[in-house]
């Protein structure tokens, strides 16, 4: 399957609708990670050398579900039971419930802390691949958590995480200055894209960031 | 090491444990940075000895986030900073990932009284209480603490391990609920837990009483329990907040249930400061206030 075929996947899942915005603002990063970026496929969800990919903005995950399907993590079928009691698939993620699912999200503010200590195991273990990357969205960057994570992955140079912040501008008190400057202030490397654009997309993720952390802020149209 | 505080001995035998099992971690916010320095594990484990400076929130995500990688990690802070503070993250990303690991606090209830009540928490054991997953330690002694964590640290589940400057005189490494000291057919059983054994059989010395002891209110053994205590009255003589016990002996006792009745810390702000004899006192869980709640 491809990227045209993800709007029909998207039409199985009902009963999220608040969140349609949400969920289609990742949905060109989500797709770029999958097709372009990432090391990781069904066969290798347990593989200690997988490229890792934590979804933190885990509220309206539709566009993430329909790359996994996609993609042929989960069966197409399954997207059709979405939200209900059996389902695998809440409106949020659960690592326990969905092969390929790196963290269970939704309270915003965590994947990034976690991915701070799935960084830290992989570099204990001086495993080879195994880079870590995390979706966080522009509001969900208001937690204090993940401050505490951009500061301690850029004070200890974890060349090994990239975050990706998808920004559709809707952080209630929004970030003066931009966010990209925060993250480099940290100790980050930084890159910027257009979050529609599958080709600046890749260029941003897989620019080489020696030494630090990436941080890719992708923009997309405001919520 | 028969002088060694808990304290003192979670920091040596966490250090020995890092050089024999590859899996440990240990994750620290700034406290408890001094001690470990002392057995030098920054330099001889830099990637398994982590401090991410005065941050709880992510040293309890990050020791999860290392969980979720195979490693067995144990995050110390104090506890009021390790539990209250980072609570959520424990619920979330330890117990909502399905992750497991150790975490080993300092400060107990009240043990830092001049620190007040930002340094203090009697409810860390019936917060964790609430989450499904997690076995909860209170050792009374060093010896305990030791064989605990070391047990803990060779299994993959979720233990949290409460130590505490109240010591009592003798270790009882047994697990489960074990009898201490058999009264009359008719005595009433007090289950002391952890450093509580002390001041219950300090305050019981002359009293008709079976005391019984467990260092691990979480499980309870239950089946212990029913079989040394069913159909008496039962006090509960615990070093947290009181009532935290009840719900577990109630359900252990079953249908043989008398009176269950609670001694512990009281849910009330005592803004005071002094030594922790003092608090005990207040609080009614020394040996006189234990004495008294059986007149």
């Amino acid at each position: 399957m491809n990227y045209r075929d993800l709007p029909r996947l998207l039409e199985l899942m009902q009963g999220d609708e608040k969140h349609d915005a949400n969920s289609h603002s990742t949905l060109d990063v989500i797709w770029t990670l999958y097709d372009r970026v990432l090391n990781v496929s069904p066969a290798t969800v347990s593989d200690p050398a997988r490229d890792r990919f934590l979804l933190s903005k885990g509220h309206g995950p539709m566009a993430y579900y329909a790359v996994l399907a996609a993609k042929g993590f989960i069966p197409v079928e399954t997207l059709k039971t979405f939200g209900e009691y059996d389902s695998p698939l809440g409106h949020h993620p659960d690592r326990n419930l969905i092969p390929g699912v790196e963290i269970a999200s939704g309270s915003l503010g965590h994947g990034l802390p976690l991915a701070i200590g799935r960084t830290l195991a992989l570099n204990a273990r001086d495993q080879e691949g195994a880079r870590v990357f995390v979706l966080i969205g522009d509001a969900e960057l208001d937690e204090g958590t993940n401050h505490e994570a951009i500061a301690y992955a850029g004070r200890t140079q974890l060349e090994r995480l990239t975050a990706i912040v998808i920004d559709n501008e809707s952080a209630s008190l929004g970030w003066p200055g931009g966010i990209a400057s925060r993250f480099a202030l940290e100790g980050w490397a930084i890159q910027e894209c257009d979050g529609r654009d599958h080709a600046d997309i890749e260029r941003a993720l897989t620019t080489p960031h020696p030494g630090q952390p990436l941080a890719v802020v992708a923009h997309v149209e405001p919520k | 090491m028969a002088t060694d505080t808990m304290r003192q001995r979670f920091y040596r035998v966490a250090s020995q444990l890092l050089d024999t099992n590859d899996r440990l971690a240990i994750v620290l916010a700034d406290i408890g940075v001094g001690y470990f320095d002392e057995f030098n594990v920054f330099d001889r484990h830099p990637k398994r000895a982590i401090n991410v400076g005065i941050r709880e929130n992510l040293m309890v995500s990050a020791a999860a986030g290392m969980a979720l990688e195979g490693m067995r990690p144990i995050a110390h802070s104090y506890t009021p900073f390790l539990i209250d503070r980072s609570f959520e993250q424990i619920k979330l990303d330890f117990s909502h990932q399905g992750a497991t690991g150790i975490l080993v606090s300092v400060g107990a209830s009240h043990d830092w009284t001049e620190g007040g009540r930002t340094h203090q928490s009697p409810m860390d054991v019936v917060l964790m209480s609430t989450l499904p997953d997690w076995t909860i330690h209170v050792p009374g002694h060093p010896d305990e603490v030791e064989a605990l964590l070391r047990a803990a640290a060779a299994s993959d589940d979720a233990v949290y391990i409460r130590t505490s400057e109240a010591v009592n005189g003798e270790a009882h490494l047994e697990p489960g609920v074990v009898e201490i000291r058999r009264g009359t057919a008719r005595a009433p059983v007090m289950l002391a837990i952890g450093p509580m054994l002390q001041p219950t059989l300090d305050g019981t010395a002359h009293l008709d009483v079976t005391v019984l002891y467990t260092h691990t209110p979480k499980p309870l053994d239950a089946e212990s329990l029913h079989r040394l205590a069913g159909g008496s009255d039962v006090w509960i003589a615990e070093p947290y907040l009181e009532g935290t016990t009840a719900a577990s002996v109630l359900e252990a006792l079953g249908d043989r249930a008398a009176r269950v009745r609670s001694i512990g810390v009281k849910n009330l702000e005592l803004r005071h400061y002094g030594t922790r004899a003092q608090h005990d006192a207040a609080h009614g869980i020394d040996a006189a206030g234990i004495r008294a709640r059986l007149a």
